[in-house]
C-alpha cells in the first residue's frame, strides 16, 4: 500500500479519537437539553469545575485555602495526605451531584416556564459563576492531572503497522491516550443509552423530555428528573474534563472547550445523543483530512480552527435540525 | 339491641345498587365548597359533590362551564382558593400533580398528552412508574431486583395492551399513530398505573360513532373488571347517558343539576341551560 494513502488512513484514526473528545462534551449539552430545553454554555465550565476538584481532591488540597487563610490569618494550603483515583472520582462525582442539586434548587427551580432566552442568559451566569468559584476553591494555577492512565504513542501499534507501507511508513501513530478516552467514551455512551432505556428513571427522564404535563400525570417529580439530568451532565462533565485535563493539563482555557461542542451539536441536532457522536466524529475527521489534504498543502495550515464552526454554518443553511435532529414541522 | 356498628359497615351502608345491579360503595373523592378563581375570573364557583367507589360519573355542561377545571383540581394541576377536597376519607393538603398521582389518581387530558416520541409499550409502562420500587442506583447497576420488578410490571402492561386491543401497535412510536388509538393509548397509560380513581378529560371527543362505542365498551370494561372508579367529562350525550350512573351538571361555574341521568334529563334548569329558555 502506498505511503501517503496509509498516512491518510492515519488521520482518520486520529480524527475519529479526536471527535470522541468533542463528543462527549457535546453529549453533556443534549442531555440537560432534551429534558429540560436549557441550552446549558456551562457544559464546558463544568467540565473544568469537575477536573478542578479531582485534582484538588487528590493533593489534598484545602477547598477555599486563600479565602480561609484571608479571614483567619492561617497558613493551612494541604491536609497532607493524598487520596488515590479511584476514591477522588467518586467523592468528585459526588461533589458534581451536590452542585447539579443546588443549580435546580437555587436557580433553575425559580425560573420554571421562563423564555428559553432567558433560562440560556442563566446559564451564562452560571458558567461564570462556577469559574469563579473554581478559583476561588482550588486556585487558579494550572495543574497536572496524573490518573495513571497510559499515554504518549503506542509502541505496539507503530511496530504492528510498520511492515504495512513502504521504506517511507513508519507506522500508525496513535496517542495511548486517545485509545483510553476512547473506550470510556464507549462505555460512557452505551451505559447512558441503557440506563435512558430500560430503567425507570431512565423512562421517566426520556418522559419528561417528551411532555411535561403528561409526565406530571403519571406521577413523575419534574424537579427529582432535573437533578438527575444535571447529575448525568455533572458525570459527562467529570469524564470530559478528566480526558481533556489528562491530555492538555488542567487550566482555565479548559473551559473553552465548550465551543468546540457548538459545531458538534449543529451537526448532530441539540435532542440525539447518536447525533452528538456522529457529529462529533464527523467534527474530528473532517477538520484533521481538511487539514492534512487542503489546509497545509494550500492554505498555510492551522485550519482546524474554523473548519468545524465553517462546517456548521454550512449546516445551518442546508439542514438547520442536524443530521439527527427533531425536525420542525410546522402545521398552518 | 344495639349492635356496635364499625365505620367500614356504615360507609358500606349508605351505598347503593344501581340500574344494572353494581353495588357502588362509600364516597371516595369527596368536594366540598370548591371555588377556583384566575384572577378575575370564577371557574368553579362553590361547587360540592362526591364520587363513590365503583361508580362511574360523569361531569357535564356547555362550553366554558368549568368541567375541565374541576377535573384539574382533583389532579392537582390547579388549586382551588376555596374548598377542601377528601380522598379517600382524609382531608387532602394541597399537593403537586405528580403527589396526587403517587395517590392513585389517575387521568388523561383532553387534548391527548403523550410521550410522543416514545413506542405505545414505553407510554404503557411509564403509567407503572409508582408501582416501581427499587431505587435507582439499583436500577443503574440492573440489579437482580431490579430486573424482576421490571417483568412483573412489563406483565401487567401486556395484560393492559391485550385488555384495550392495541397489541398490533406495541411498538410504534405514539406520533404516528391516528387519533382515536392515541386516545386508547392514553387510557391504557391511565389504567396502567391501577389508579383507584380515573379521571377522563372528554375521552371521546372527536370521535366516529364506531371508535365512541369501542372507547364505551373499554370504559365499562375497566369499570367491571379493575373496578377502578372513574369520573368523567363526556360533550356527547347519548353516551353520557347510558355509561354514567350518577351525573353532575356545571354551568358558568356553578353546579345546576346533579343525579341519576334521568333524574338530570328531566331536570329543568340543565335543559334550559343545554336547550335555552323561551324568553316570553
Amino acid at each position: 500500500m502506498p505511503a501517503d494513502f496509509l498516512y491518510g488512513v492515519e488521520v482518520v484514526l486520529n480524527g475519529l479519537m479526536a471527535g470522541v473528545m468533542y463528543a462527549l462534551v457535546a453529549l453533556g449539552f443534549v442531555l440537560i437539553f432534551k429534558a429540560s430545553g436549557i441550552f446549558n454554555f456551562a457544559q464546558g465550565v463544568m467540565a473544568l469545575f469537575a477536573a478542578l476538584t479531582l485534582v484538588g481532591i487528590m493533593q489534598g488540597q484545602v477547598p477555599f485555602a486563600h479565602l480561609i487563610n484571608e479571614i483567619f490569618g492561617t497558613e493551612v494550603h494541604h491536609f497532607g495526605w493524598e487520596v488515590p483515583a479511584l476514591l477522588a472520582i467518586l467523592l468528585t462525582l459526588v461533589v458534581m451531584i451536590a452542585l447539579a442539586w443546588s443549580i435546580q434548587k437555587f436557580l433553575f427551580k425559580h425560573l420554571v416556564g421562563q423564555e428559553p432566552i432567558i433560562l440560556f442568559m442563566a446559564t451564562i451566569g452560571l458558567a461564570y459563576f462556577l469559574e469563579g468559584l473554581g478559583d476561588l476553591m482550588w486556585g487558579s494555577n494550572i495543574k497536572t492531572l496524573d490518573l495513571g492512565l497510559p499515554q504518549g504513542g503506542s509502541r505496539w501499534i507503530e511496530d504492528a503497522t510498520a511492515g504495512l507501507g513502504g521504506d517511507d511508513f513508519y507506522g500508525f501513530f496513535i496517542d495511548k491516550l486517545d485509545l483510553v478516552a476512547t473506550l470510556v467514551a464507549i462505555v460512557l455512551v452505551l451505559s447512558l443509552i441503557a440506563f435512558s432505556q430500560y430503567t425507570k428513571h431512565g423512562r421517566a427522564m426520556r418522559a419528561v423530555a417528551d411532555d411535561h404535563q403528561a409526565a406530571l400525570s403519571v406521577g413523575i417529580s419534574l424537579n427529582f428528573i432535573w437533578v438527575l439530568v444535571w447529575s448525568l451532565a455533572g458525570l459527562v462533565a467529570l469524564v470530559a474534563g478528566v480526558m481533556w485535563g489528562a491530555k492538555s493539563g488542567v487550566q482555565f482555557s479548559l473551559s473553552l472547550i465548550a465551543l468546540k461542542a457548538l459545531p458538534v451539536l449543529m451537526l448532530g441536532g441539540f435532542t440525539s445523543i447518536p447525533g452528538a457522536i456522529v457529529g462529533g466524529l464527523i467534527i474530528g475527521v473532517g477538520e484533521k483530512l481538511f487539514e492534512y489534504t487542503i489546509g497545509a498543502p494550500f492554505l498555510g495550515g492551522a485550519t482546524e480552527n474554523w473548519f468545524a464552526y465553517m462546517l456548521a454554518l454550512m449546516f445551518l443553511v442546508f439542514r438547520p435540525q442536524g443530521l439527527f435532529g427533531e425536525k420542525i414541522i410546522e402545521r398552518v | 339491641m344495639n349492635t356496635p356498628v364499625t365505620e367500614l359497615q356504615q360507609d358500606n351502608a349508605d351505598g347503593y345498587i344501581t340500574a344494572d345491579g353494581r353495588k357502588i360503595g362509600s364516597v371516595m373523592m369527596d368536594l366540598r365548597s370548591i371555588t377556583l378563581r384566575f384572577g378575575g375570573v370564577i371557574a368553579i364557583q362553590d361547587i360540592s359533590f362526591d364520587i363513590r367507589q365503583g361508580e362511574i360519573r360523569a361531569i357535564i355542561g356547555p362550553n366554558g362551564a368549568g368541567k375541565s377545571s374541576m377535573l384539574n383540581v382533583i389532579s392537582g394541576f390547579y388549586q382551588p382558593q376555596q374548598g377542601e377536597v377528601w380522598f379517600l376519607g382524609k382531608k387532602r393538603p394541597p399537593l403537586k400533580p405528580y403527589q396526587v398521582a403517587r395517590q392513585g389518581i389517575a387521568r388523561t387530558f383532553q387534548n391527548i398528552a403523550l410521550f410522543e416520541g416514545m413506542t405505545v409499550l414505553d407510554n404503557v409502562m411509564t403509567g407503572r412508574l409508582n408501582h416501581m420500587k427499587t431505587g435507582w442506583i439499583a436500577q443503574s447497576i440492573w440489579l437482580g431486583s431490579a430486573n424482576k420488578e421490571e417483568r412483573i410490571n412489563r406483565q401487567k402492561v401486556e395484560e393492559i395492551i391485550d385488555f384495550l386491543e392495541i397489541q398490533t401497535i406495541r411498538k410504534t412510536p405514539v406520533g404516528r399513530l391516528p387519533y382515536g388509538l392515541k386516545k386508547r393509548v392514553e387510557l391504557a397509560r391511565a389504567l396502567a398505573a391501577e389508579p383507584d380513581l380515573l379521571l377522563l378529560d372528554e375521552p371521546m371527543a372527536g370521535m366516529n360513532v364506531e371508535e365512541k362505542e369501542d372507547m364505551s365498551r373499554f370504559i365499562l370494561d375497566a369499570n367491571d373488571e379493575y373496578g377502578t372508579t372513574i369520573a368523567l367529562i363526556e360533550h356527547d350525550m347519548g353516551v353520557v347517558m347510558d355509561l354514567s350512573d350518577r351525573v353532575v351538571v356545571m354551568d358558568y361555574g356553578r353546579k345546576i343539576g346533579d343525579g341519576t341521568p334521568d333524574e338530570v334529563r328531566n331536570n329543568e334548569e340543565v335543559i334550559a341551560a343545554y336547550l335555552g329558555v323561551p324568553n316570553d
